[in-house]
């Protein structure tokens, strides 16, 4: 018996105006699974991805995010996912743990329990020599797995990755990869977009999102069977060729 | 509660550890404060002062003397009539004019008071009535000097009937004091403020904060939080200032200027939000605050007379918080009034902040 999706989006429609930013997109997402989210710059991912975090109120159709309607249940949602922004959103000023203890406080950690999780984290990163070094001071690279590991240091259902690889040199992207395995292991679903098809090879399944519509949806194995290309790449050129709006 | 006092704390890092902030914000007010008290506190010195004796005798031969004997004045010129006094004031060759009138020892020795008429340059308003105030301590001196001796000085008066050319209205000189507190406040407010949230957008944290849990309300307030604090730090630093250092004394009541301070610290933080809502970076916030805070300097009292500018720019002034503000803690600090009196200016700048809340919070909204 398969558990039930902990993301599942019916018409999902956003419009500004008269412009359709997102249309009627329907899928579903399991628990623990690696979900790719591609499109061009424009197709409507990152207002559907705002939709799903509740930060956008759909102008249609539904969603729920980890059992709670986006609409009605937001703080709910919330509640329950990590989000981690290309810009790898930490504060600078504020050492490596600071960014801790604070996010840990703002999802309502207690202090005991944030500085044994805190503990364990930094080891796991090889990062508790820098405890307390100001964030500015770090390489890109520990940035970047630093926001990851702050996106998920409150246990959420679901991680919401917005293009998290950008900038980021090819060894790095690897073993970021490998923290996202780590955290799919322990039942976190993740919800990626990125622009870099080798990344979307990794994916369980893949989406691929051309003029605000979900063109293809499945696994990269069947999606480039379907297509009759070698690699993500062709099948993503394929689509995103068809685009109308640049 | 205490994601709220989590968040604040954060927001105090922020400000203690960059430099630059911590210095606009405690070191700028009392360098501002200390600038203006001893560049308008300097004594006037070397006045150019015109006489015109319509007497021309013994009596006002020697107030003559001890005027020009002060360190305080120079003779610019004995003028013969009134028309010569006002050609050497339009030729920038005089700072002002003591005028004695043709029966002016007559009155003194008949009536017991004489009448002197002082002129000064009102272009200059402040230092023409520390002028104005040097020419009757003289004249306020001397009168021993010049009776008869056996004559009780205390029956005899010299009147000086003081009138302020080009500027009729005369001001106090600690007017600055109030327009210096509304320019810093507005500063810290607006433009510190407002950069701290737009820093946010740009690096994105804002975004994560949007997606946690923290209510936009609690985000907002607790970013506003340690600016308030700030705020009311430096007001208190600038009273401490300027009632010890510079002797400025609080006319009125100093919980209502304070009161009345910590409203307009809100419309200045609430300022600082609306800004933060249009900007979309940190340079343009800062634009946009100084777009705001240079027209205050010129609009809000601060530095001009509200009452002598041109009927347009009056009706502009209007709409800066801080002239509100500057009137309100003139009347205050200096007339010492009480305060129903400025309850006009506390309704104004209520209704200012209701006003930004609610447009921010709209911005603030519809960017979700």
């Amino acid at each position: 018996m398969k558990a039930k999706p902990v993301i599942i989006a019916q018409g999902l429609t956003k419009r500004f105006g008269t412009f359709t930013a997102t249309d009627h997109i329907s899928f579903h997402v399991d628990k623990g699974e690696i979900f790719g989210f591609l499109g061009a710059n424009g197709a409507g991912k990152t207002t559907a991805m705002r939709m799903l975090c509740g930060l956008s109120r759909p102008t249609e159709g539904t969603a729920t995010v980890a059992g709670f309607d986006v609409c009605r249940e937001a703080e709910q949602v919330k509640r329950h996912i990590g989000y981690m922004s290309q810009k790898f959103a930490l504060y600078d000023d504020l050492t490596v743990y600071e960014n801790l203890r604070l996010f840990g406080g703002i999802y309502g950690m207690g202090g005991k329990a944030i500085r044994e999780k805190a503990v364990f984290l930094l080891q796991e990163l090889g990062l508790a020599t820098e405890r307390d070094t100001r964030v500015q001071a770090l390489p890109l690279g520990w940035k970047q797995k630093l926001a990851f590991s702050l996106s998920i240091f409150h246990e959420p259902k679901i991680v919401f990755l917005d293009e998290p690889t950008g900038g980021v040199d090819p060894v790095t992207r690897r073993q970021f990869w490998e923290l996202i395995y780590r955290a799919a292991d322990r039942g976190i679903t993740v919800f990626v977009t990125t622009h870099y098809m080798d990344e979307a090879e990794y994916c369980d399944r893949v989406s691929i999102m051309v003029d605000g519509q979900i063109e293809a949806l499945d696994t990269p194995s069947a999606l480039k069977r379907r297509f009759g290309a070698d690699t993500m790449y062709d099948v993503f050129l394929r689509l995103a060729r068809t685009a109308r709006r640049t | 509660m205490k994601t709220f006092t989590v968040f604040v704390k954060k927001e105090f890092l922020h400000i203690f550890r960059d430099r630059r902030t911590m210095l606009i914000l405690l070191v700028m007010p009392v360098v501002m404060i200390v600038l203006f008290g001893f560049a308008i506190n300097t004594d006037v010195k070397d006045s150019r002062v015109v006489l015109l004796d319509h007497s021309q005798d013994e009596l006002t031969g020697r107030i003559k003397e001890h005027l020009l004997a002060s360190p305080y004045f120079t003779l610019a010129a004995e003028a013969d009539e009134v028309s010569a006094v006002h050609r050497l004031f339009r030729e920038n060759k005089a700072d002002i004019a003591v005028v004695f009138g043709a029966h002016f020892t007559e009155e003194l020795t008949r009536t017991g008071t004489a009448a002197v008429q002082v002129l000064t340059d009102g272009t200059e308003p402040n230092q023409a009535s520390i002028r104005s105030s040097y020419v009757e301590a003289v004249l306020a001196s001397c009168l021993p000097d010049l009776l008869p001796p056996g004559t009780a000085p205390a029956a005899y008066r010299i009147e000086p009937v003081v009138r302020m050319l080009y500027n009729p209205q005369s001001r106090s000189e600690f007017n600055f004091v109030p327009g210096v507190i509304g320019l810093i406040l507005l500063l810290i407010g607006a433009m510190m403020t407002s950069i701290a949230i737009v820093k946010e957008k740009e690096t994105g944290t804002l975004e994560v904060l949007l997606v946690s849990p923290l209510s936009p309300f609690v985000i907002v307030v607790a970013k506003l939080v340690p600016y308030f604090v700030l705020s009311c730090t430096n007001l208190m630093t600038i009273l401490l200032l300027s009632t010890r250092l510079l002797h400025i004394p609080i006319a009125g009541s100093l919980a209502g200027l304070v009161g009345v301070t910590v409203l307009y610290i809100l419309v200045a933080l609430l300022l600082g939000l609306f800004i933060s809502t249009c900007a979309e970076s940190q340079l343009a916030a800062m634009l946009l605050s100084l777009l705001l805070i240079v027209p205050t300097v010129y609009l809000s009292g601060l530095a001009f007379p509200i009452g002598s500018m041109p009927v347009a720019l009056q009706r502009a002034s209007l709409v800066f918080p801080a002239r509100w503000y500057v009137e309100a803690a003139r009347k205050l600090m200096i007339q010492g009034v009480e305060m129903r009196y400025v309850a006009g200016e506390c309704a104004i700048l209520a209704g200012m902040a209701f006003a930004l809340l609610c447009v921010s919070w709209k911005l603030f909204k519809t960017r979700l």
